[in-house]
């Protein structure tokens, strides 16, 4: 398959702006993480002021996904930093991932898509549920970027309810053959390699490991995003699709495997969509300071302080959060209730820090001179995708109560 | 090939400058610290040495405890191992002495830095250490090549640049374009924990000068808009005020 999204023969526009984001930490957040953390953050958010700041708004406004960043992330050193090194990772713990992620998404959310569904939903479900011919095979080359993957689990009509999936596998003997369609995977049109979910002969989810080129396989493109446009997004098509049986992961079956992988997608989403709304809080910050109505800067009016100072406070309890959850990971000891209070806390806080930002920034918040806007779209879609904000509400009631609401 | 690289722990360039003890002391509360730019082009420049032509790469550093997250950061670029000289970096003199000292019977064939700090701006270390270990030394370099034992430098002069070819060993003060700053990946920032971070004693230097005060800059005036109607009063105020013209 060539490239379906990549097609753009233009240099792209650079801005002349400089990224000169400073990130806020009112309770001195810093003395909790270590000298190794701190140069993680400052490596990745360097990284992003070279290579995703200077041209995002441009990949944004064209809908453009820069596939050449999939190389830079890998040499950075952004894809599974928590596999170990013997596969091509860094065996790095899970604070750090989460700083990983918090400092691309303070660049971009399309971009930390990427580097969440290679890591958390492609490497992760390999290393975790794969053979160790699998592991050799594939993590080496998805971490350092030659391989951009994708993870199939949603379908157009099982969103918020997978267990549905109508996506099928049969046992021809020597191979599986595979059909079925899968929705809104990020990464799909570019991927080289797909994690996809899909019932066998009596209903049992399983996970296989297709790859671009396989007969009866494609990956339209999905157009027409408001949101996320720097990240590519499309189907999975399978219209008997040959699967290798090497291609099955052995390690674990039914819908509690894909869950694992989104806990940890979910874990990387809580820390990343606070990086977006520091984003929007220093642009708010600089903004009120400059900007002059009444012969005054806006920041001194009483209803701009009032923005900020929330702004500021939404933030600060969701890095304690998600400071304490990154503890709790490192120990083993998270849950999915524990991960869904933290992503779902973390998208609000970004939208609302995102939207009280673009008041402060008046007509100048709706334009590509500054992040907002384009933050608050993509806040959009991370709103409703890896668990919608409802359903994550509803596991928590359910882990309160111990009574399902949505089955 | 051995390269030693000298560097600074300064302010983050955005630090906002204050003094204290009777504007003896630099204030650094709230700093933020990173390796001299003018080093971090140094740094550059070695690891490239080193992926091009094979090199093994030691930092040095003068400087107390609070300076390794700066070294640990050299290490994560690729530096092999570093030595932090534990002392406070007094001033030129006591620095470059202490760096010559580390050098001495160590073998090196080069010895880079940046031109200059950005704290206190010195510029001279490169020519003292040079003196000191009795070996030549160039700066501001802005091309450093290696074929075989001779370097070809092109070396920024008031007005163009100086192309010049020496043989090593040498001492050279870098600065931009030499090479492009480099960002430490991840594997870099995992591997520098286990690198060699040696701890050694200053020698005894003489001061050969002594800081009496520091003194900021006049705080910048209030601007003056003079409607462009009125360039009278333009004229008027460059003559009679800011007394220019």
């Amino acid at each position: 398959m060539e490239s379906t999204t990549n097609t753009r023969k233009v240099p792209y526009k650079k801005s002349s702006k400089q990224d000169i984001f400073e990130s806020p930490d009112f309770y001195k957040i810093d003395d909790l993480l270590s000298e190794e953390h701190l140069m993680i953050r400052e490596s990745i958010r360097d990284f992003v002021k070279k290579e995703i700041s200077p041209y995002i708004e441009d990949w944004a406004e064209n809908n453009h996904f820069p596939l050449h960043i999939v190389k830079l992330f890998g040499e950075i050193g952004a894809f599974g930093p928590f596999i170990p090194e013997k596969y091509g990772g860094q065996g790095m713990d899970y604070i750090s991932y989460g700083l990983i992620m918090q400092e691309i998404e303070r660049g971009d959310s399309g971009m930390r898509s990427t580097a969440s569904v290679q890591g958390s939903l492609v490497m992760y479900p390999i290393y975790t549920f794969g053979s160790e011919d699998q592991k050799n095979k594939y993590l080496p080359k998805l971490a350092s970027g030659e391989m951009l993957g994708c993870f199939g689990l949603t379908e157009s009509d099982f969103g918020s309810d997978p267990g549905g999936m109508k996506t099928h596998f049969e046992d021809k003997g020597d191979h599986y053959l595979l059909n079925g369609t899968k929705m809104w995977i990020s990464n799909s049109p570019d991927a080289d390699i797909a994690v996809v979910w899909a019932k066998n002969e009596s209903g049992r989810m399983k996970g296989l490991i297709v790859e671009r080129g396989m007969e009866g396989f494609t990956a339209p493109v999905i157009h027409g995003k408001w949101s996320l446009r720097a990240s590519s997004t499309g189907e999975l098509v399978f219209d008997n699709v040959k699967i290798p049986k090497e291609n099955l992961l052995p390690g674990k079956d039914g819908l509690g495997a894909p869950m694992m992988c989104l806990d940890s997608a979910r874990y990387g989403i809580a820390w990343g969509t606070i990086g977006a709304a520091m984003d929007c809080y220093d642009a708010a910050k600089r903004y009120a300071l400059e900007r002059i109505q009444f012969d005054k800067p806006i920041a001194s009016f009483q209803l701009t302080q009032k923005k900020l100072a929330e702004m500021l406070t939404e933030i600060t309890k969701g890095q304690l959060l998600n400071w304490r959850l990154g503890t709790l990971m490192d120990q083993g000891k998270a849950t999915s209730a524990q991960i869904s209070m933290a992503k779902r806390n973390s998208v609000e806080v970004a939208l609302n820090v995102a939207r009280e930002a673009r008041q402060i920034h008046g007509g100048m918040g709706i334009t590509n001179e500054y992040p907002i806007m384009r933050h608050m779209m993509n806040l959009e879609s991370v709103l409703t995708y890896e668990g919608t904000h409802d359903i994550h509400l509803l596991i928590l009631g359910h882990e309160i109560t111990g009574i399902p609401a949505f089955k | 090939m051995k390269i030693l690289v000298c560097i600074t722990h300064v302010p983050d360039t955005t630090s906002r400058i204050a003094f204290t003890d009777g504007d003896t002391k630099f204030d650094s509360n709230g700093v933020q610290y990173i390796i001299g730019p003018y080093d971090d082009y140094a740094v550059a420049r070695a690891v490239e040495l080193k992926e091009s032509q094979g090199a093994t790469i030691t930092v040095v550093n003068v400087g107390r405890v609070e300076t390794e997250p700066t070294i640990r950061k050299a290490l994560a670029i690729g530096a092999d191992d570093a030595i932090r000289i534990n002392a406070e970096p007094e001033d030129s003199y006591f620095v470059a002495k202490q760096i010559a000292n580390v050098a001495k019977d160590s073998g090196y064939d080069l010895i880079l830095m940046g031109r200059e700090s950005i704290d206190f701006n010195g510029g001279v270390v490169h020519g003292i250490v040079g003196e000191l270990l009795e070996i030549p030394s160039v700066s501001s370099v802005m091309k450093l090549d290696i074929d075989g034992n001779v370097a070809k430098i092109a070396r920024e002069i008031e007005g163009g640049k100086e192309y010049i070819e020496l043989e090593m060993p040498f001492v050279a003060g870098c600065q931009e374009p030499i090479a492009e700053w480099k960002i430490p990946n991840m594997r870099g920032i995992m591997t520098a924990r286990s690198k060699p971070l040696n701890v050694v004693d200053p020698v005894d230097t003489d001061h050969l000068d002594k800081l009496v005060r520091f003194e900021l800059p006049p705080p910048k005036g209030d601007i003056k808009m003079i409607d462009p109607e009125h360039m009278e009063e333009l004229v008027s105020l460059l003559k009679n005020e800011a007394k220019v013209l």
